[in-house]
């Protein structure tokens, strides 16, 4: 369009970032294709998003607490920037027990997505990041905007200035320690967006002495942990010694589906300190209260409604059927004699199509069975070969996408 | 298990952070802060405790060079302490800027409505367009920018004004310069100190180096002299003007948005209080013909409809305004929201869509009626004692003349004798030294109380 241009130069970081953020691209390919078959029944296995209700005693709260805004008593205006003090303790109390995590660790936020930003406007663009491959992209994508990456090479896939430590089959999901390069952040999600994997305790602890031996920061994404089924950690904070070495962000997005709500949470321990001494948390403090002004408060209500004993049998109950729906998709590739993991200890299946391109895959299974998926090398480039099948759906969306499947596949 | 902090020095609504504060030196190789950084001047002692585990991280350098912690919690902090030391005093707050009027039941009716209905299988929705539900933009940009021709897809629906410009910063990121009205809302300063768009902050003039600080005071109408302005890429604009309190005129509005194009500038202009005002001043920058070319507006529900904890919040950013080179700062504007941001939450759009419904627009303007006549009694009782007083007629700010006091001190004596909380306008940058803030949300009941002890003190 033709126009006056301002005088103002273009953020040099925005134009290193690669095409849209991977989800609204998911999101277009799919309006898209019902708009080339709009008699089709598409059933959406891609983008994580929650799809069953939210049980009655959750939403009930947050009702009240929206009438009681009309009331001289129960109005409430600015919020304490880190969160609500009951909800705050109620996180700490109910979701880390017995772990030494105070309540003025937790800052409550409006999600995972805005927390990682936060820490890297904490961090600065002067601190290098290490991710898996593949990964969350948000941790990357946050990491080129504020600057401390360089050009992305085609021929890699890969961001100049990022260490990327490759999660196969081969290494059990799990960066191979030994080989990786130090970097002043490393970032961890466990249970895994996108291959499902929980790190095991011995993997956790081999984490945190890395950590500790290089000095670095592990930033651990916990946003799925009320998905693990077995022993493995549900926090960072249940190995010894991560204190002074991790920042763990989480969220009730996945746990209570909230991802319209908005309210998550990042814990920041006291014992985490910069390298001269200066404690993160109170930079982090600094962050909150000077870029964001709390969570709403009808969110924080229902977060709190969570955490009541009630609250956690009814929301488990809702994790409990995304992690069936898991169960059965994994079953329906499985039989199909596909390579599938993840699933047990994570809402997402990654499964393996040796010898293809994620995105031709994903075209595919989109054009013949009207499944969208996620295409592996979404997540980079130790994502090809393989498709993200996610289970949030409802039930019988997730067993005619199985029926689908079996039909294309067998 | 030992702790660093020997006190709850981050309290739930206080950010306690004084460059002068220090942490809990019980760990013998604290490092002791030097009087105005944070460098380690490393102290050996004889110690059985094992020595502290630092990482390899440097402390980002922006987040040092920040004076003390925000303003308002810092406020927040002093007026608890005060609460501490006077456990009977009835402590009045016109100090922070918040809401203190329920919210209408129009409004929150919609979003008890839409809570339970996230109970329903019908009414149930997850992840929302970042850029917020369709509904609600269109509803904005009718509302407010009916004539003005901004579409719904240039509206960016948020959790707030702060959120909404912390996410711009990151969006021009470290090498822009950016001029500030002084005084300001402190999130602009802060913010750019944050991003690596400052140089250090100089104690003598009280500013942080290579921000452009445009003074604007009673001589000038409280409005900035542009011909002694340099050039920034970025110019921050507030009217409503918080803390003074007056309305920019359209004429005042045009040289801006003249001033702007004539340097290639992007205006960022901050309409949150647009509803109170009283005159013809404008409401909307897209009010001055060729602005959709140079503005960005950043708007709020808060001080609508008492917002403050629902957070709901827009940013305008029209198609036409385009970088140096070409590319519409909308696209990364887009591009930021889809990346570190997730939505506004949606109960609070949907209270949004029932405060721009017929009943909820004449709710909100009664609300806000209420607060206005609020800052015409407080005018009238500091008018009534002789003193020079500003704003007030557009917007829910008195800004008051202290001539030569240091404004910490009056408002420490004002919080001292009358128990009541204000702001002192150095808070706001230097050229608010002298001023003091008084906000006027509060219940009626409370202004009355408070300007009764104002005259108490000052007659």
């Amino acid at each position: 369009m033709a126009g006056v241009c301002t005088r103002v130069t273009r953020n040099l970081n925005m134009e290193k970032l690669r095409n849209g953020y991977l989800f609204p691209e998911i999101a277009m390919r799919e309006l898209e294709h019902m708009k080339k078959y709009p008699n089709a029944k598409v059933i959406s296995l891609g983008i994580g998003d929650t799809t069953e209700p939210i049980p009655d005693i959750v939403t009930s709260s947050m009702a009240n607490h929206a009438r009681r805004l009309s009331t001289v008593e129960g109005y409430r205006g600015y919020g304490a920037e880190q969160g609500n003090k009951a909800l705050r303790k109620a996180i700490a109390e109910t979701l880390y027990g017995d772990l030494p995590i105070k309540d003025t660790e937790i800052f409550v936020s409006d999600g995972s997505q805005c927390d990682i930003s936060r820490l890297q406007l904490l961090l600065g663009s002067n601190v290098t990041i290490a991710v898996q491959d593949p990964t969350f992209p948000a941790y990357i994508d946050s990491s080129v905007i504020i600057g401390q990456t360089g050009d992305f090479q085609d021929e890699t896939g890969k961001y100049q200035n990022i260490k990327y430590m490759p999660c196969r089959p081969q290494n059990n999901f799990f960066p191979d320690l030994t080989t990786t390069a130090t970097t002043d952040v490393i970032f961890i999600c466990s249970p895994n967006n996108p291959t499902g994997h929980a790190a095991s305790r011995k993997q956790l602890e081999q984490l945190v002495e890395f950590a500790r031996a290089n000095r670095s920061i592990i930033i651990f994404d916990s946003a799925y942990a009320a998905y693990v089924t077995d022993e493995s950690p549900r926090s960072i904070f249940e190995i010894p010694g991560a204190r002074e070495v991790a920042i763990e962000i989480s969220s009730f997005s996945k746990f209570a589906g909230f991802t319209g709500v908005r309210l998550g949470w990042t814990v920041v321990p006291d014992e985490l300190l910069f390298s001269n001494g200066f404690p993160v948390i109170k930079d982090y403090n600094r962050i909150v209260c000077t870029c964001f002004n709390g969570a709403s408060s009808i969110a924080q209500a229902g977060g709190l409604a969570c955490l009541s004993s009630d609250g956690l049998m009814a929301v488990q109950s809702v994790v409990d059927y995304y992690k069936e729906n898991a169960k059965i998709l994994g079953d329906t590739f499985t039989s199909l004699g596909l390579d599938v993991y993840g699933g047990i200890n994570a809402p997402y299946a990654w499964v393996h199509f040796p010898g293809m391109k994620s995105w031709d895959v994903f075209t595919e299974l989109l054009e013949k069975t009207h499944i969208i998926t996620v295409p592996g090398c979404g997540f980079g480039p130790g994502g090809e070969e393989h498709i993200r099948v996610s289970a949030f759906g409802h039930r019988e969306c997730i067993l005619e996408a199985s029926r689908r499947l079996k039909s294309l596949l067998s | 298990m030992y702790s660093l902090m020997s006190s709850p020095s981050i309290s739930s609504s206080s950010s306690s952070f004084l460059g002068q504060t220090h942490f809990d030196s019980r760990n013998p190789n604290a490092c002791l802060p030097t009087k105005d950084s944070w460098i380690c001047k490393c102290v050996a002692t004889p110690s059985t405790e094992t020595t502290a585990h630092t990482t390899k991280v440097s402390r980002n350098a922006n987040m040092a060079k920040l004076q003390a912690g925000y303003l308002f919690p810092e406020i927040a902090r002093r007026r608890s302490a005060h609460m501490l030391k006077y456990p009977d005093a009835q402590v009045i707050s016109l100090g922070i800027g918040d809401t203190t009027e329920p919210i209408p039941e129009v409004i929150t009716s919609g979003m008890a409505k839409k809570a339970h209905a996230l109970s329903t299988l019908e009414g149930y929705s997850g992840y929302g367009a970042e850029q917020g539900e369709k509904q609600l933009r269109a509803a904005i940009a009718s509302t407010f920018y009916g004539d003005l021709s901004i579409e719904e897809s240039d509206i960016f629906v948020s959790d707030g004004a702060k959120s909404d410009i912390s996410r711009l910063q990151v969006m021009f990121g470290s090498n822009v310069t950016m001029a500030v009205q002084d005084p300001s809302y402190p999130a602009y300063v802060d913010l750019s100190v944050i991003l690596g768009q400052t140089g250090q902050f100089q104690k003598d003039v009280e500013k942080y180096g290579n921000i452009e600080y445009m003074k604007c005071n009673p001589e000038n109408g409280f409005f900035p002299d542009l011909s002694t302005v340099s050039r920034t890429d970025i110019i921050f604009f507030c009217s409503p003007y918080n803390p003074t309190g007056n309305a920019a005129t359209r004429e005042q509005l045009t040289r801006l948005v003249q001033f702007a194009k004539d340097n290639g500038s992007i205006l960022v202009y901050d309409s949150g209080y647009a509803m109170y005002i009283s005159d013809d001043s404008p409401r909307s920058i897209f009010e001055i013909p060729g602005a959709k070319e140079v503005a960005i507006e950043v708007s709020s529900f808060s001080k609508y409809a008492g917002f403050t904890g629902v957070r709901l919040g827009w940013t305008v950013v029209p198609k036409e305004l385009l970088y140096s080179d070409g590319f519409p700062v909308a696209k990364d504007f887009n591009r930021i929201e889809c990346t570190t941001f997730n939505a506004a939450s949606n109960i609070s759009q949907a209270s949004g869509l029932a405060c721009l419904s017929p009943e909820g627009l004449e709710a909100m303007h009664k609300l806000v009626g209420f607060y206005k006549e609020n800052t015409n009694i407080i005018m009238e009782t500091f008018t009534s004692l002789g003193f020079s007083v500003y704003g007030g007629k557009n917007a829910p700010y008195v800004w008051v003349h202290f001539p030569g006091q240091s404004s910490w001190d009056v408002f420490s004596e004002i919080l001292e004798k009358t128990h009541v909380v204000t702001t002192p306008g150095s808070g706001f940058g230097p050229a608010g030294d002298g001023f003091i803030r008084v906000c006027a949300f509060s219940h009626r009941g409370n202004v009355l109380e408070a300007c009764k002890r104002f005259k108490r003190l000052y007659k």
